[in-house]
């Protein structure tokens, strides 16, 4: 078990070079390999390849919970339960609820989006083999990296190199798992 | 592709003519100045939290916790005797306690405006405050719920303000106001925790993994042995501290991918927030029929006031904080700059809104209205009156002159000056139009008592104390956002070899 590989990093010297490097991991087909750098880059979902977001199917199903639970609940408790006469008001509208149907609405909504990032990004995660490598702590400095997973079919230990360093990679070593 | 790809459609002609007109470069300022790096950011923060604590940081915090103190005191004075120990006199039933929630409340919403709304318009110079503003709100909104949630005179029954099921079988009444200000202020004060701790995710990581490289590398150049092992436990604290909060964060593109569009929803979910806010605030007055508070402009009002008081608050903290840690390369003249106008903006609104209401009072021709007002302005509260106009509408006119806004010193006493007059302006409108309302002989003059002064003059303490927790135990900015503006972070900017992208 000791011998398990979790994949091959290589770092870059600059946004520009980690970009272009991004694009023809990219291009060679590769599918589990990620870029890391310790600032987000414009336009690196679109050079890595990556679809848009799902987050915001996460924030709509909260915000349509909230909003929901938000008239439900005044519907139940004001003109359900225990119908309160107040002021001559009626016992339900869609108005007067509004400010708590608002308010639920974006609770719930931003309870989603936190929740749907984590989901999305597979986090919390209690261990990734990535933090075995010293240069990869590095990232959180000033270093960029790319990262191909061994579990990927075209990964192959000396022609993946090979491709790192012909795409402008140094530093390139073998992460164990 | 090569950089001259732009001037390809340039004929001839356009070409001389565009050598006559001789275009000048507007070179922006930029956000990160002295051509600082990487690096350095990242250690910059992070040292502020890394470094042994300072001495000024204990001096304020046994001020700020002994100031803290009264609050404590005046709660407990205020639980074992009862509400009579407030100053509060019918018709005079809310004083302080309500002109101090107010005021809180409005204080938290510059964080928001920084983080939320600054974020939507894409304004770069939003990076280095936002942190701390987005912390000013979350404890400016705790500073603010311990008014109404001790005003409700029971205050172990403070619980019946939520929608739970009691013993009495009775639900809240969702037609009040004040339960709308339930759920706008609760929701608030969590969404702005969500915010604020999304955005610290990453940061969190970098703390995490800056102690794991120092514990490996085991170098620990302290004066003693001693000192040397106290430094190591610190970083094993902070490994697993940092290391539970940022959750397996790995800086990874699709990490950031899934980050970037979160904040941006959050930032989207919370500028409707923030509005929405202090507009059901201002709907504790403005749905009363009092004259003074029955008014329509009461909710863009209140939220021009909130922003501008907000923004003098960070001013206030931000200031000293750039000269105590030497942060004048992220915190620029620049964004001092931006903070003025935006004080002089949101001020000139809520002097707008001053004059307007006077305005409307004699318009309206509701002798109710305008006695309310002359009252105001001439009455027994008149020098309350005089205070709120001189410090929220003449103090921000001085930031049109750019000399002002370049005397730091200057422009910190004004950010106070500007507080001052939000809360005089809070006190204005709650106690001068109960204290003269409609039968003459029921009116009165209120004072606080000591109790009063004490609990209120505290939360400053309290604000304090939780601000100067923040600054030793959390990142101070956002690292990767500051990065992100850098010019070194464009993917289609200058090689550090000089060779052009394209």
């Amino acid at each position: 078990m000791s011998e398990e590989i979790y994949g091959m990093v290589a770092s870059f010297k600059d946004t520009p070079s980690l970009y272009h490097a991004a694009e023809k991991v990219r291009d060679a087909g590769f599918k589990h390999w990620d870029t890391y750098s310790s600032f987000p880059i414009h336009g690196m979902p679109e050079a890595q390849g990556q679809a848009r977001s799902k987050v915001p199917i996460f924030t709509f199903a909260g915000g349509l919970t909230g909003l929901t639970l938000g008239t439900t609940m005044v519907w139940y408790m004001n003109a359900f339960d225990y119908p309160l006469i107040v002021g001559g008001y009626p016992f339900f509208s869609p108005v007067f609820p509004f400010p708590v149907m608002y308010e639920l609405t974006i609770l719930l909504a931003a309870f989603g989006t936190l929740g749907g990032m984590f989901i999305m990004n597979l986090l919390p995660q209690h261990y990734n083999s990535l933090f075995n490598c010293a240069k990869f702590l590095e990232v959180s400095d000033n270093r960029l990296m790319i990262a191909i997973e061994a579990k990927d079919g075209q990964y192959d230990p000396i022609a993946t190199k090979q491709f790192l360093e012909s795409i402008g990679g140094f530093d390139i070593e073998e992460v164990k798992a | 592709m090569s950089s001259d790809t732009t001037n390809c459609s340039i004929d001839s002609a356009q070409q001389a003519l565009l050598d006559k007109v001789a275009p000048a470069t507007l070179k922006e300022q930029e956000l990160v100045t002295n051509n600082r790096d990487f690096s350095w950011v990242t250690n910059k923060i992070c040292k502020i939290v890394e470094s042994n604590t300072p001495n000024w940081w204990w001096v304020c915090m046994t001020v700020a916790l002994l100031t803290a103190s009264f609050t404590l005191m005046g709660l407990i004075w205020l639980v074992s005797t009862g509400v009579g120990v407030w100053g509060l006199a019918n018709p005079i039933n809310w004083g302080w306690a309500i002109v101090n929630f107010v005021f809180w409340i409005g204080i938290g919403h510059a964080g928001t405006l920084i983080s939320a709304i600054l974020c939507l318009l894409k304004q770069g110079w939003r990076t280095s405050i936002n942190r701390a503003a987005e912390a000013m709100t979350i404890f400016a909104v705790v500073c603010a719920g311990i008014f109404p949630l001790f005003h409700v005179g029971r205050v172990w029954f403070a619980w019946w303000l939520f929608p739970l099921p009691n013993a009495n079988l009775i639900w809240p009444q969702f037609r009040s106001p004040l339960e709308w200000d339930v759920f706008a202020v609760s929701t608030y004060g969590t969404v702005s925790v969500l915010f604020w701790y999304m955005g610290m995710i990453p940061d969190l990581g970098i703390l995490r993994d800056r102690a794991v490289q120092r514990l490996t590398a085991g170098i620990y150049e302290e004066t003693s042995k001693l000192r040397a092992s106290m430094a190591r436990i610190a970083d094993v604290f902070r490994k697993y501290f940092y290391g539970v909060l940022a959750m397996g964060w790995r800086n990874a593109g699709n990490h950031w991918r899934n980050y970037e569009m979160a904040y941006l929803l959050l930032a989207g979910l919370s500028t409707p927030l923030v509005l929405s806010v202090h507009t059901i605030v201002s709907f504790d007055f403005a749905v009363a029929v009092l004259p003074g508070w029955h008014t329509t402009i009461f909710p863009p009002y209140f939220v021009a006031g909130a922003i501008f008081s907000g923004f003098g608050m960070v001013l206030t903290l931000m200031l000293p904080l750039r000269a105590l840690y030497g942060l004048h390369d992220l915190i620029t003249q620049r964004h001092i700059d931006n903070m003025c106008k935006i004080c002089l903006g949101t001020g000139s609104i809520v002097g707008y809104a001053y004059i307007m209401e006077f305005f409307i009072a004699w318009y309206g021709a509701n002798p109710y209205e305008s006695f309310a007002f002359i009252n105001r302005a001439f009455g027994q509260y008149s020098w309350a009156y005089y205070i709120m106009f001189s410090c929220n509408v003449f103090t921000p006119q001085l930031f049109w002159f750019k000399s002002v806004r370049e005397n730091a010193s200057l422009v910190w006493i004004m950010s106070i000056l500007i507080n001052v007059g939000m809360w005089f302006e809070r006190f204005v409108i709650t106690v001068t139009s109960l204290a003269n309302d409609f039968l003459p002989s029921s009116w009165g003059y209120y004072s606080p008592t000591i109790v009063d002064v004490f609990t209120f003059a505290g939360t400053f303490g309290l604000f304090s104390t939780l601000f100067l927790m923040f600054l030793r135990f959390l990142p101070l900015m956002p690292i990767g956002e500051i990065k992100f503006v850098m010019p070194q972070a464009d993917p289609h900017g200058h090689h550090e070899d000089g060779k052009e992208s394209h």
